[in-house]
């Protein structure tokens, strides 16, 4: 069954990569673009997948994080976000408010599909 | 298009939308606002622009965004306070940022030692302030970073069961200190003893063991085997906890210890890690043995369970998770609160208008279709008149209500093609700051009306000529600090640029307030260059609007600021080939006002329809000052080929277009016509004879080169109602005359004193 | 088109055939666009004799050419009766004025003839070759050079103009 994957990031550029690189290795993808457009996304997408950027307008990847766990259908959907930060600080923060992975970009499609790969069958 | 460079098209556009976000808050902030939003998004701007560009690999524009990107890090996280020096710098960062984006789009360079320099004042700014962000290798990438995971078992939380804390123990017992040896080299066949036990905080992110296990049995072969010894009963049994571990034997040749960590990036810190290389004696334990209670070859279960396309970890998590899910039913009021959180959310949210992208060869055929349809339609209803049918039949009723809906229909197109001025007025604050810097000058730039909106046509061509009269007003308007103190003037100067809507045309000012006008000057350089005869009496308006003429320039030495001397002369003759005018007025001290006057759209114009010699013309309106029925007393002849007009207190000269345009070899009296009073380049005017005048009437605008050639003294071509071809008339290239060259039929005059009709250039000059 | 003449043996091409007075011609059919009645023109000033002026092509501007006018024959008083070709010439749609449009003719190119030498410059401009059929001589016409290209002079009486470029 075809896998659906949420993607939310405030860039266009961004998220026409993710479209491209996902929808060749066979994914539906979602957009949104920013965290509150992801969350308002969140029940219609039924996504396998989620792949949140930090920085954004109106509601950050933290912040979207948080919001996506505390709906209960999505308690256990994996969430990747997208960092180009080097700190770990960050990568922290990330999973402190319930991300299951990260992936840095820039990133290469397999380094996207390995990423997803570790969290959805 | 390949799709890849499809989207680096997109980034590109996505830059300067993000450019223009970044000079904009940075000017916002520049200008007193502290909003800590703005800051957001101005660091988000680089981020941006950062991430892209690293998607495409543009190595220049990578360093100097993540240079640029941790200053303002710094300033949104408040670890640097944004003073105004700090920001002068930000802004003329963000301008090299620009540069360096066009010269990744264009391929072209970047000023090497401006960027240099801007990129230390950068990192002296972030460095000054305590260090940058931790753990920033400085090239922006995330280059793997090996951490060691060390075990301390006796900061563990207690486990549920004795019997996961003796079996933790004895891998601590048996390891002495393996565990922290530097990646190991990859001896072929070597073997990895990793143990992986999983805390609550692995699952509740939605870490799944069996996947983390997979990924490890691409490294190498493996054999896992399940520990379920720290299970309780299931009475004692906390659904959300975590209670099995793990233990794999990783072998295979060449298989680094970073690499088996890599597999657990994410979830080190919630979990127990222990990955042991294997010394010389055999396996600790092996696949087939079964030691302690609830062992399982956990690995041939996952490949059954893909086999069976269920999710790979479901028989060991199993119980924990159906005890999560059916968790879920408890708890529906907590996920409604959670939905309604958002959606008040999202209905604060600013509405923010609804956009499509769309292919602009559509929207200007889409245009091209709408002008065949008000053609149709004047066609249509000409033809209906002259079969003539009653003006209240239902007929002719219907077809003013179909001249009112093209109508409507004609704006409404119009207007999707029209653009606020902002695109164009975007890049002058930057101008301003350099034309500034350039010339010592200090100066602020007021913009107003940059949501008003005019046709992409003429969007595209205003750039040039207001670039042109910004430097101009900064190079010569405004006078140096020192000199503006001495007047009792504020040092600095300003430039204000507005646009604005105005009886269906679009006017844009741009003024100063520095010296204006220096009249004597410009009128001695008028008469210096044989522009005007030394007697001639000028009002301060017409010696304002001499500057205008072709081969005039105040600077003796040509400034390179104005670009190379080129003068106003090209700025009005930009502006009027849009259909525009242009007009100066100036009080000496106290600056200048440019105003220009264009069409809302080049595609149609507002004409007068006008018959010569049996050919039916279109004149443009705005070139018509007015119209008059020559009286005889007034015309007068000038020389042997010339005649004039007296209007009130002036002579202008008279033109028979029928006669430039080849049409009839001889002038009609002209008080058997009509004289149009034109005003054309330079001010100059004129007076063109017509036959008649048919009416006024918008048209729409053909080219006449597309299928042919340019065409002397005709600027374009129409489709009038009768369906046939009007010609359009290039006004200034029909009232300037050449002399005679010699040759060529000069008719003998019919009656009394009316001749050919040349006037001399000088004649024509005259205000 | 001299790579009409030039293709091997054996490629066929459809031509459209007019009469200009008594002569015979014909073009490749794939520049041909449309056939239309004579709809009076807008003359255009400074224009070379041959240029009977523009009309209104369902919207565009159709600059008209008076083909026998152009290949010196003399200039045409069009009427109803006559017929204008629209061709694409590259970018550029011209239209034609004809007496009549006769045929459509499949060819061999083998049996296009060159040009015989006794052919003043301007035939030569714009024959490209000759074709014989059913006693009939047809000569096909090149269409490369039929607008004047911008720095050929005008030719034709209204030079008076005082207005020099």
């Amino acid at each position: 069954m075809t896998k659906t994957i949420l993607t939310v990031d405030d860039s266009r550029t961004m998220r026409d990569m993710l479209h491209l690189a996902l929808t060749e290795a066979g994914f539906r993808v979602v957009q949104a673009v920013d965290g509150l457009d992801g969350l308002e996304a969140l029940d219609a997408a039924q996504a396998d997948v989620i792949i949140t950027d930090i920085n954004m307008p109106r509601l950050d990847g933290f912040g979207f994080i948080e919001g996506v766990r505390k709906n209960d259908r999505h308690r256990a959907t994996p969430i990747l976000v997208l960092t180009t930060e080097s700190d770990t600080t960050k990568k922290q923060r990330a999973r402190d408010a319930g991300a299951t992975g990260w992936i840095v970009k820039p990133f290469n499609p397999e380094k996207l599909i390995d990423a997803i790969r570790r969290v959805a069958a | 298009m390949d799709p890849l460079a499809a989207i680096k098209v997109t980034f590109f556009q996505e830059c300067e939308e993000q450019l223009a976000e970044l000079e904009g808050g940075l000017l916002a902030m520049e200008g007193g606002d502290h909003d800590p939003e703005i800051v957001n998004a101005v660091f988000r701007a680089v981020h941006s622009i950062k991430g892209g560009a690293g998607a495409f690999s543009l190595e220049a524009l990578v360093r100097f965004s993540h240079v640029f990107e941790t200053a303002l890090d710094l300033i949104r996280s408040g670890d640097i306070q944004a003073d105004q020096e700090t920001l002068k710098l930000l802004l003329r960062s963000a301008d090299v940022l620009a540069d360096h984006v066009r010269a990744a789009r264009d391929g072209g360079v970047v000023d090497e030692g401006r960027s240099s320099a801007m990129a230390e004042a950068l990192e002296a700014l972030a460095s000054g302030m305590g260090g940058g962000g931790e753990a920033d290798t400085g090239d922006g990438f995330d280059d793997f970073v090996f951490n060691p995971v060390s075990i301390d078992m006796s900061d563990a939380p207690a486990p549920a069961d004795d019997s996961v804390a003796a079996l933790l123990a004895s891998i601590t017992g048996g390891d002495a200190g393996e565990a922290e040896a530097p990646a190991a080299d990859g001896a072929p066949g070597q073997t990895w003893h990793v143990r992986f036990y999983p805390q609550v905080g692995l699952y509740q992110k939605a870490n799944e063991a069996g996947l983390l296990l997979r990924e490890l049995g691409r490294l190498g072969d493996v054999a896992v085997r399940l520990d379920a010894s720290g299970l309780p009963l299931l009475q004692n049994m906390n659904p959300e906890d975590a209670y099995l571990g793990w233990s794999a034997d990783l072998t295979g040749p060449g298989i680094e210890e970073a690499a088996i960590r890599e597999v657990f990036e994410w979830v080190e810190g919630d979990c127990y890690l222990d990955i042991v290389r294997e010394g010389a004696p055999p396996p600790v334990a092996q696949a087939s043995g079964v030691d302690a209670v609830g062992e399982v070859d956990v690995m041939a279960l996952i490949r059954a369970a893909q086999a069976a396309e269920v999710p790979a970890a479901a028989a060991p998590a199993a119980p924990v998770r159906a005890s999560a899910e059916s968790k879920a039913p408890v708890e529906p009021a907590k996920a409604k609160e959670a939905a309604l959180d958002a959606k008040a959310q999202a209905a604060a949210r600013e509405a923010s208008p609804q956009t499509i992208r769309v292919d602009l060869e559509r929207v200007d055929r889409l245009i091209d279709l709408v002008g065949e349809l008000v053609i149709n339609q004047a066609m249509l209803t000409q033809r209906v008149a002259e079969c003539g049918l009653q003006r209240a039949s239902s007929v002719a009723m219907g077809l003013d209500d179909l001249e009112q809906l093209t109508r409507e229909i004609q704006d409404s197109v119009m207007a999707i093609r029209a653009q606020p001025v902002k695109s164009v007025f975007q890049r002058f604050p930057r101008l301003v700051r350099e034309i500034a810097a350039m010339t010592g000058k200090e100066v602020r730039l007021i913009m107003d009306g940059e949501g008003t909106e005019v046709d992409k046509t003429v969007i595209e061509r205003l750039s040039d000529p207001l670039t042109h009269m910004i430097r101009n007003a900064i190079d010569h308007g405004l006078e140096t600090p020192d000199e503006r103190e001495a007047a009792g003037k504020p040092r600095e100067g300003v430039v204000r640029l507005a646009a604005l809507h105005r009886s269906g045309r679009i006017v844009i000012e741009i003024s100063d307030d520095g010296r204006g006008i220096n009249r004597p000057r410009v009128k001695q350089i008028a008469v210096d260059k044989g522009l005007i005869s030394p007697e001639a009496n000028l009002s301060d308006d017409e010696i304002d609007n001499l500057i205008f003429m072709a081969g005039f320039s105040t600077a003796a030495t040509v400034s390179d600021i104005s670009g190379r001397g080129v003068g106003m002369d090209v700025v009005r003759r930009s502006i009027q080939s849009l259909g525009g005018r242009i007009n100066i007025s100036s009080r000496p001290g106290q600056g200048s006002t440019f105003t220009l006057s264009l069409p809302l759209t080049l595609a149609v114009l507002d004409g007068m329809v006008v018959t010569v010699a049996g050919q039916t013309l279109v004149a443009p309106l705005t070139a018509i000052i007015e119209s008059l029925q020559p009286k005889a007393c007034d015309v007068r002849n000038l020389g042997p080929n010339a005649q004039v007009i007296a209007i009130r207190d002036t002579h202008v000269p008279l033109i028979d277009i029928g006669r430039s345009l080849g049409y009839r070899t001889v002038t009609p009296p002209p008080t058997e016509g009509v004289a149009l009073l034109v005003e054309g380049e330079g001010g100059s005017r004129a007076a063109l004879m017509v036959d008649a005048i048919q009416g006024q009437r918008q048209v729409v605008i053909k080219s006449l080169e597309a299928n042919y050639r340019p065409v002397p003294g005709i600027a374009a071509a129409t489709i009038l109602g009768d369906g046939r071809v009007a010609l359009i008339l290039d006004i200034d290239a029909v009232m300037v005359p050449k002399p005679h060259e010699g040759g060529g039929p000069v008719a003998a005059p019919a009656n009394g004193g009316l001749d050919t009709v040349g006037a001399p250039t000088s004649l024509a000059k005259v205000g | 088109m001299e790579d009409i003449v030039q293709r091997k043996t054996g490629d066929r091409i459809e031509l459209i055939s007019f009469r200009i007075g008594d002569q015979e011609f014909c073009v490749d059919i794939m520049a041909v666009r449309e056939i239309r009645g004579w709809t009076p023109a807008t003359s255009l000033p400074q224009a070379p004799s041959f240029v009977k002026g523009v009309i209104n092509l369902r919207g565009a501007v159709l600059p008209i050419v008076d083909l026998a006018a152009r290949m010196g024959m003399a200039v045409t008083e069009p009427s109803e009766r006559h017929v204008i070709i629209v061709t694409r010439i590259c970018d550029q749609q011209v239209g034609l004025l004809v007496d009549a449009v006769c045929d459509i003719i499949t060819v061999e190119t083998g049996t296009i003839q060159q040009t015989p030498d006794l052919a003043c410059d301007v035939v030569k401009t714009f024959v490209k070759g000759l074709l014989a059929m059913e006693g009939r001589m047809i000569s096909l016409i090149s269409l490369d050079n039929v607008l004047p290209t911008l720095d050929l002079e005008p030719t034709g009486a209204e030079t008076a103009s005082i207005l020099a470029a």
